[in-house]
């Protein structure tokens, strides 16, 4: 057992810490997702020039070939530091470990540089109205003609369509096969008329989600990734590397709002003194401390487990579900802190901390519902960890 | 970066996994559960055969001279096997003796003790104090080059079967009392917890020679209780874990309504909120088991952090068992009370989770007061 770095991890580290404190463009522009996007582009473009972007893909792929702790490394300090996000997350964590694992050569020499370069954003279609949680029952279809393919249907929650060149798309090929082996995977491109997205507004009043509508829109058949038909094992590959990379950014990310959380309550007065002082609020916040602690910890035992057996276990969904459940209650106990200014939010002159908090209550009303349910976190490591029976 | 058991470790608990279940079946534990002493003396020799009693002790001292990993890892199978010993009571002297003892003290205490052929136990909350941790009211009054005892010290564990007491007076010092001293008068305790005895130990004029006060004072017990704390929270991790175990095979062959009642969402969910609490107890146990051995001077926090998470889950995880397990988890033929009450006995013991949790608050609000990205 040996919970340090070893001496070139930690010159890794520093690698990384200068780089970032050199870079840092400071915080994201407030005003409108176009500025913000127009942001992150200009700092992908600095990551990919320095090799950040693609740490985790091999380097005969233009990636860094990072090993699993080298990654966690790099996402812990981006996040501590508050780096921003690249333009093109989800090509980067999804999309090109995607074309790297099951793609074509001339897949792979069309499409990964420019996920690195930030040129050409993508998006993930998977979810529908009606298929949440149970993914395999979507219902756009996708029939042959000629060299292509037709698609039809209606995606839904796909973050920054209204950007994307490129969509993950999964769509029924096979109506009469069983719903998980009638799937196929392919590259849609969103530029072209039969696609269209509408961006839905959120709780918070911002859109990073959209509505994705297909109408005859086509695809090439150079762009199936996989085999026709074999797209629910391509989605999983999609799935697990959305996961995998959370946990350590998800770990810094909470560190820093834990400290914030503190410095509230030490600044915050109450019964003539301070809300720090006060025992409910200590005991809470205390809990909220030592729950993180056990959530990066278990990511670490996570991390030496999946460098022994080179995949990532289930157990990776406690973490998820772990991270929703602090981070809602972070933002919970922050309002309760700020008592009666806890409805005044972003852009009023009397907001707490600038409204935050009220941002991150809301946000964090997500965090149990995106990127897989806790309700259905559960049900996976109640069969797939515990191995008791299946209810369906 | 390697957070795993070495295979040096995944031994050692192998061992004990074995050996504690072929010792300790449900008969067993009854049997034992209603003895005089609570534990027999061919399981201590046993224990101190493979070097248990002395595990993280000094090689010096006759101990084994391995860490507070290695002696998790034996505390949480001793918890997983519900084993009924002195083996905990006993470790907390061997490390009290290490840690703040002298030579010669060491000498004729630490070494026998480490080889099992002498038993200790701390003596330490007052029947008039509180019970909080570290407030001690029994007196230490001087007389001639040593001292007199006078008081009742309650919560003594397995006193009746201990050669010696280790006793704490209201300097903060800690006094070496043999059982058979004039004036000691023990009497058993009646307890939630069947599997470990309590009891209370009477001193009525108790004249201890200068020679047997220990030479660490108060505050050097600190590094002997973060310890402990270790110990016992990896100890209420392997009573989670096993109620956990037990809840999961009665989830997959316990029928109602035509299906196991674990395939539904109401006890199934129930289960992974157990492995979660379980599995948190855990690596908050390695963590701070870890730093005590590598990294001291993070471990006063990491060992709250631990005794903390694992009090509570120590006794919620065996409840939620007994929920899962429905009328035959609240009858005493079924073997999972006696986990529910260890777990809660142990939450008590040592600050409960709202003490250590209100240190936890002093040392994050102490580190909030620095910049975020420092």
């Amino acid at each position: 057992m040996d919970l340090t770095l070893s001496p070139s991890e930690l010159e890794f580290r520093e690698e990384v810490r200068t780089w970032i404190e050199e870079n840092h463009p400071g915080p994201e522009p407030e005003a409108g997702l176009e500025e913000v996007m127009a942001f992150r582009r200009e700092w992908q473009l600095k990551m990919h020039a320095a090799g950040w972007a693609g740490i985790s893909w091999p380097k005969e792929y233009g990636g860094r070939g990072a090993t699993m702790i080298e990654q966690a490394i790099f996402v812990g300090e981006a996040a501590r530091l508050e780096a921003p996000s690249p333009a093109n997350v989800l090509g980067l964590a999804m999309g090109g470990p995607v074309v790297i694992a099951h793609g074509t050569d001339a897949q792979k020499q069309r499409y990964l540089e420019p996920i690195l370069t930030g040129e050409e954003i993508w998006c993930q279609g998977f979810s529908e109205p009606e298929s949440g949680s149970d993914l395999a029952s979507l219902k756009t279809k996708a029939v042959k003609d000629g060299d292509e393919w037709v698609v039809t249907g209606q995606k839904v929650w796909t973050t920054f369509a209204q950007y994307a060149k490129w969509c993950m798309l999964v769509a029924r090929t096979d109506p009469d096969a069983p719903k998980h082996k009638g799937l196929t995977y392919f590259l849609m491109d969103m530029e072209q008329e039969g696609v269209e997205a509408k961006p839905l507004v959120q709780i918070t009043g911002e859109g990073e989600f959209n509505e994705v509508f297909m109408d005859e829109a086509r695809i090439p058949d150079a762009n199936v990734v996989g085999e026709v038909g074999g797209g629910w094992g391509v989605a999983i590959t999609t799935l697990m590397n959305e996961r995998a990379g959370l946990a350590f950014g998800a770990i810094a990310q909470v560190a820093n709002s834990l400290k914030r959380l503190g410095a509230l309550a030490a600044e915050t007065r109450l019964n003539g003194g301070t809300a720090a002082e006060d025992p409910v609020i200590r005991q809470r916040l205390a809990q909220l401390h030592i729950e993180a602690e056990t959530m990066r910890l278990n990511a670490y035992r996570g991390l030496t487990k999946t460098m022994q057996s080179g995949i990532p276990g289930p157990e990776g969904s406690l973490g998820k579900w772990q991270w929703a459940d602090i981070n809602q209650r972070m933002a919970e106990l922050a309002l309760e802190i700020e008592g009666a200014y806890a409805p005044l939010s972003r852009g009023d002159e009397h907001a707490v901390a600038g409204g935050a908090w009220q941002y991150s209550f809301l946000r964090s009303r997500a965090n149990s519902i995106e990127g897989g349910t806790t309700d259905i976190l559960k049900n996976i490591i109640a069969e797939r960890v515990l191995g008791l029976p299946r209810l369906r | 970066m390697y957070f795993d058991l070495t295979d040096e470790q995944q031994a050692i608990k192998s061992t004990a996994h074995d050996l504690l279940a072929a010792r300790y079946k449900s008969e067993r534990i009854r049997e034992l559960a209603e003895s005089e002493h609570g534990f027999e003396q061919p399981d201590w020799d046993e224990m101190a055969e493979l070097g248990w009693t002395g595990l993280a002790l000094p090689e010096e001292w006759g101990g084994q001279g391995l860490g507070i990993v290695e002696l998790a890892v034996l505390f949480e199978e001793m918890g997983y096997a519900m084993a009924p010993s002195p083996l905990f009571s006993n470790t907390i002297a061997g490390l009290a003796l290490s840690l703040c003892g002298s030579d010669d003290q060491r000498e004729r205490y630490l070494r026998p003790l480490a080889e099992g052929k002498l038993r200790g136990t701390p003596a330490l909350w007052d029947a008039d104090g509180p019970g909080t941790v570290g407030d001690f009211t029994m007196e230490a009054r001087a007389e001639g080059d040593g001292i007199v005892l006078d008081g009742e010290k309650v919560l003594v564990m397995d006193a009746a079967a201990a050669d010696f007491f280790l006793v704490a007076t209201s300097d903060g010092r800690r006094h070496l009392v043999e059982r058979g001293a004039d004036g000691i008068t023990v009497t058993p305790s009646t307890s939630i917890d069947l599997t470990r005895r309590l009891y209370s130990v009477r001193f009525d004029g108790v004249e201890v020679a200068a020679g047997e006060t220990m030479p660490g004072e108060a505050a050097d017990y600190y590094p002997v209780f973060f310890r402990l704390c270790v110990a016992l929270a990896a100890e209420s991790t392997g009573i989670a874990q096993r109620a956990l175990e037990m809840a999961v095979e009665y989830a997959k062959d316990r029928q109602q309504f035509g299906r196991p009642i674990g395939a539904y969402q109401a006890v199934s969910h129930r289960c992974a909120q157990m492995l979660l609490e379980t599995e948190n107890s855990r690596s908050a146990v390695y963590g701070a088991a870890w730093a005590a051995d590598a990294e001291p001077a993070s471990l006063p926090k990491a060992a709250s952090m631990a005794k903390a998470y694992a009090s509570d889950a120590g006794w919620r995880v065996p409840d939620a068992s007994i929920q899962v397990h429905g009328g035959i988890g609240f009858t005493w033929e079924h073997d999972l009370h006696f986990f529910l009450k260890r777990g809660r006995a142990n939450a008590s013991m040592f600050g409960d989770s709202k003490w250590h949790r209100d240190r936890v608050a002093d040392a994050v609000l102490a580190e909030a007061a620095e910049p975020v990205s420092a």
